[in-house]
């Protein structure tokens, strides 16, 4: 499948599973993107649904904002993006944190992440997730926001089967293939996104490798 | 949870939920969308070869799991993790309970695991001072509510958002909203803190992949993420049928499972790990994991060479998603644990003779289960199969060697059938028993019964039959005994059909019975007998074997080679048979032989017309050629509750989903209602006749045979 069309194929898979697929030129496009998005997300809601007690400060705040406020989960950047968003969150008063995540298990407003592998068939992000912070940065956010290079799309999984299994072979080793929001049917069939991981998942797809 | 012991207080479960007004209603409503779901998942592909794969992939990690428990534990062991096999459902909850006080361990966050509710493990945790919280929202909910799952994959789908609601208002001690998406947050926000706290959590495995001793989970919401990453022990409880030789085989596997599930192409999450992961809340900072692998009869199922197919099953659901008896009653009728077709058969294996006796009664053999399948198991051969067993266990009822023993002897058992004439005179008149024979009770009231004929076709044919002169064909006709002997008329107007087209009929007066109710009642001996018998009487120089019976054509041509082995004579003789609609669409009747009314008819198909052999499109063309307008119905190809004996043991089943047969038939404004099978006649046109519908049932040979010109 040609270039163009494999990513067509990625993006109309992930938004028919309500994943909200954005093309970004950059890094710095899609750090603005995600402080952006925190701008004008409503603070977490399981913090105001009363569940802050988990909450403490000696998380590493980025920012050194303390207060916490609306807090966006980004572990494992390089450095310069990392400054980047830093500098843009502390900007809008917004924390960044990058490890610690186990302090704030009531939730973060954004876990940003990058990807490294996107699996067109079905629209799912391939995430290597061995740190325990990355991983958590994608469970116990209100929203993922991914951002997935586009050369790194593949038509199948199968496609990739001996770069996935070489990871599988790390000693120890933790993969994602996360394919739109958390969701449950389990009542009356009824479809609910958010029931314990993410209530929406952005994905940003980039230029840049 | 099915537990009756007697079919009598099954029954009475069964009446229950069937008086369930809104398991009825959300059992409906998920029988009409499944399917639509499910074909639009499968859309871009080709559903047939992607399970035949799942099939090749499952059976070759099946002949050699012990093999793949050895690469598995070594591989796993080399990442740290600890790896166990627990011979039984007792050993398994013991070494997880002692695991957990070993690790200082009292919180448990826990992931969905049917192999967990196999073992029942929450009881033996609870009992053993653990502190339990279900994280998936449908186990969470019946957790709360001290009930087992009733769907393998959503486990609460007999709850309504009310009784939801209620629960939720208990536990919160706040009035809880009615609304899903809020209630779905109140979930979220009261689990959030138990993941937090908990120092144990539990999962299940939808795939153990020995080259890399890797787990797969496939989830939806995320709570296994959770559940596997939170908690500073983790401890997988997996059935060795989970055992896959490589990541290529999971992957497979996975393209096929939340397709045929849930009609999602894949589920959210998939989540593999290999080996002890970085764990902050580990004084070590590695988790503490152990994956402990459950026999519990599975290999020695494996070495099973009819039974081993079992063992394929990736738990998707499905076979409870298209079965009739499911959409009636729910998973807690129709299972111990494990529900819905393969529930009957795992019950069997996993949980004994005594919990499977009834609930393996339970199955109207409809076949639409084999047909959706993800992993191509032969779901209704196996369930007679388990009825035989447990008659050999058992000592079989006396009515089932009754019966045996009558049909082995063709006169005695024709002789029967006879006398039964003379014993309905006083309650029969116009072709209907005027009020039941003592031997039914009440229940069998919703469908008028018909009386057995005066004279036998058998005693007609030689009257009958038509002289052919340089016939195009020479056939023999299987009647079956209901319509030898309760509808001869069906009979009749297919030798008016075959004369016009100049094809000699020959009636061989030693056939019997097919043999399926036997089959069907798991005495297999007099099915082998029968089935000998009349592979001996259609023995002849035969240009095909035609009947007017699905259920005796599939039990011909498919039921024979399982009873007798595929030998090149059961081959030969299976080569032959035809379904009537089948044979008369091979003769080239153009529309100009057929009075074109264009009266509007529609079709029911009987199962073993439409999924027994494979025939769907045959008797739409047919009627059209015949000069009727086809009015298709929705539900054409789903079973009229009939079943044989099964009408007699589930008579409420088998009146509900007759009801909702007929209604789907009245939607259609057909004038009559044309079928192929003496049994779905009965059945159907009892039904009609009982509720006043206005149609006419009747065989396709008969509707052919009035518009012959």
């Amino acid at each position: 499948m040609e270039p163009h069309a494999l990513v067509e194929r990625f993006r109309k898979k992930a938004e028919a599973v309500s994943a909200v697929v954005s093309e970004v030129e950059t890094m710095a496009e899609a750090v603005a993107y995600t402080v952006d998005l925190c701008v004008h997300k409503e603070a977490c809601q399981i913090l105001v649904s009363g569940c802050d007690e988990s909450l403490s400060a000696s998380g590493k705040d980025l920012c050194g904002l303390k207060d916490w406020g609306k807090i966006i989960a980004a572990p494992g950047l390089d450095a310069a993006t990392r400054e980047i968003l830093v500098a843009r969150a502390k900007e809008n008063g917004i924390s960044v944190i990058e490890d610690g995540l186990r302090q704030h298990l009531g939730g973060v407003d954004i876990g940003f992440t990058v990807c490294q592998h996107g699996i067109a068939e079905t629209g799912t992000l391939v995430l290597d997730a061995v740190s325990e912070e990355g991983r958590l940065a994608t469970m116990i956010s209100e929203i993922h926001v991914a951002v997935l290079p586009k050369n790194r799309i593949v038509p199948t999984a199968e496609n990739i089967a001996d770069t996935l299994r070489r990871y599988l072979a790390r000693h120890p080793n933790y993969l994602a293939f996360i394919t739109g929001a958390s969701r449950t049917a389990d009542i009356e069939r009824v479809l609910a996104l958010g029931v314990h991981g993410p209530l929406e998942l952005h994905i940003l797809l980039t230029e840049e490798a | 949870m099915h537990t009756a012991t007697t079919l009598r207080d099954y029954n009475q479960q069964v009446r229950a939920a069937l008086d369930n007004a809104f398991l009825r209603e959300a059992m409906d409503k998920f029988a009409t969308a499944y399917p639509a779901g499910r074909a639009n998942a499968f859309r871009e592909y080709d559903a047939a070869a992607l399970i035949q794969k799942v099939v090749e992939v499952k059976d070759a990690g099946l002949t050699r799991l012990d093999e793949l428990f050895v690469q598995f534990k070594a591989e796993a062991e080399k990442r740290g993790v600890h790896v166990h096999l627990a011979q039984d459902a007792a050993e398994a909850n013991a070494l997880i309970a002692q695991i957990g006080k070993a690790a200082g361990c009292r919180r448990v966050v826990k992931s969905k695991s049917m192999t967990a509710e196999e073992t029942l493990l929450n009881h033996t945790l609870e009992a053993e001072g653990f502190e339990i919280t279900e994280t998936d929202l449908g186990e969470w909910i019946i957790q709360l509510r001290h009930e087992g799952p009733s769907h393998m994959v959503m486990p609460a789908i007999h709850l309504s958002r009310y009784q939801v609601a209620d629960l939720f208002s208990q536990v919160t001690r706040q009035t809880q909203p009615t609304d899903i998406q809020r209630l779905v947050k109140v979930a979220r926000r009261e689990l959030r803190p138990k993941y937090a706290a908990a120092d144990l959590g539990i999962s299940g495995a939808n795939f153990a992949i020995a080259e890399t001793g890797t787990i797969g989970i496939v989830t939806n919401e995320g709570n296994a993420r959770l559940v596997t990453t939170l908690p500073r022990v983790h401890i997988v409880l997996t059935g060795l049928d989970k055992l896959c030789a490589s990541l290529e085989d999971a992957l497979h596997i996975l393209r096929v499972l939340p397709k045929n599930a849930t009609g999602q192409a894949i589920t959210s999450y998939v989540t593999w790990i290999s080996g002890a992961n970085p764990c902050a809340a580990a004084t070590s900072g590695t988790k503490e994991m152990h994956v402990i692998f459950l026999d519990n009869g599975r290999r020695a199922l494996a070495k099973d060479p009819l039974f081993r197919q079992v063992l394929r099953c990736v738990r998707c659901g499905a076979c409870a998603n298209v079965c009739p008896v499911y959409r009636m009653v729910g998973g807690h009728a129709m299972g111990h644990i494990y529900i819905g077709a393969i529930g009957l058969i795992l019950t069997y294996f996993f949980h004994g003779k005594d919990k499977a006796k009834t609930l393996a009664q339970n199955c109207i053999n409809c076949q639409a289960c084999k047909h959706i399948c993800a992993a191509g198991i032969d779901l209704p051969l196996l369930i007679q199969e388990i009825r035989a067993r447990i008659n050999e266990e058992e000592g079989r009822p006396l009515t089932s060697s009754l019966l045996s023993m009558a049909m082995k002897n063709r006169k005695f058992f024709h002789g029967l059938l006879r006398a039964a004439k003379f014993a309905q005179k006083p309650v029969a008149s116009g072709g209907y028993l005027r009020h039941l024979p003592q031997i039914f009770t009440k229940d069998h009231g919703f469908r008028a019964l018909p009386a057995i004929a005066e004279v036998p076709f058998r005693d007609r044919f030689p009257a009958l039959r038509p002289h052919i002169d340089q016939p195009t064909m020479r056939i023999a006709l299987f009647s079956g005994c209901v319509q030898d002997f309760v509808y001869p008329e069906h009979l009749e107007a297919a030798l008016k059909v075959l004369a016009h087209a100049k094809v000699a009929v020959d009636f061989p007066m030693e056939q019997t019975c097919c043999g399926l109710p036997l089959t069907t009642m798991g005495e297999k001996a007099a099915a082998q007998d029968v089935a000998r018998q009349n592979m001996a009487a259609l023995t002849g120089e035969y240009d095909a074997i035609v009947t007017l019976c699905a259920s005796c054509a599939s039990h011909l041509a498919h039921g024979y080679a399982q009873l007798l082995g595929s030998t090149p004579e059961v081959r030969a003789f299976a080569a032959k048979v035809m379904p009537f609609s089948v044979f008369v669409s091979r003769l080239g009747l153009a529309p100009d032989h057929f009075r074109q009314t264009m009266e509007r008819a529609t079709l029911h198909a009987p199962c073993h017309l439409c999924r027994g052999m494979g025939v769907t499109e045959e008797p739409r063309q047919l009627l059209q050629t015949a000069g009727y307008e086809y009015a298709a119905a929705e539900l054409e190809q789903v079973c009229c509750g009939f079943g044989g004996t099964y009408s007699a043991k589930f008579p409420g089943i088998s009146e509900n989903i007759l009801k909702l047969k007929l209604a789907d038939v009245a939607r259609t404004h057909a004038e009559t209602l044309v079928t192929e099978c003496p049994g779905c006649v009965l059945q159907l046109r009892g039904g009609a006749v009982q509720h006043g519908h206005g149609f006419e049932v009747r065989h396709m040979a008969e509707v052919l045979a009035a518009h012959l010109k």
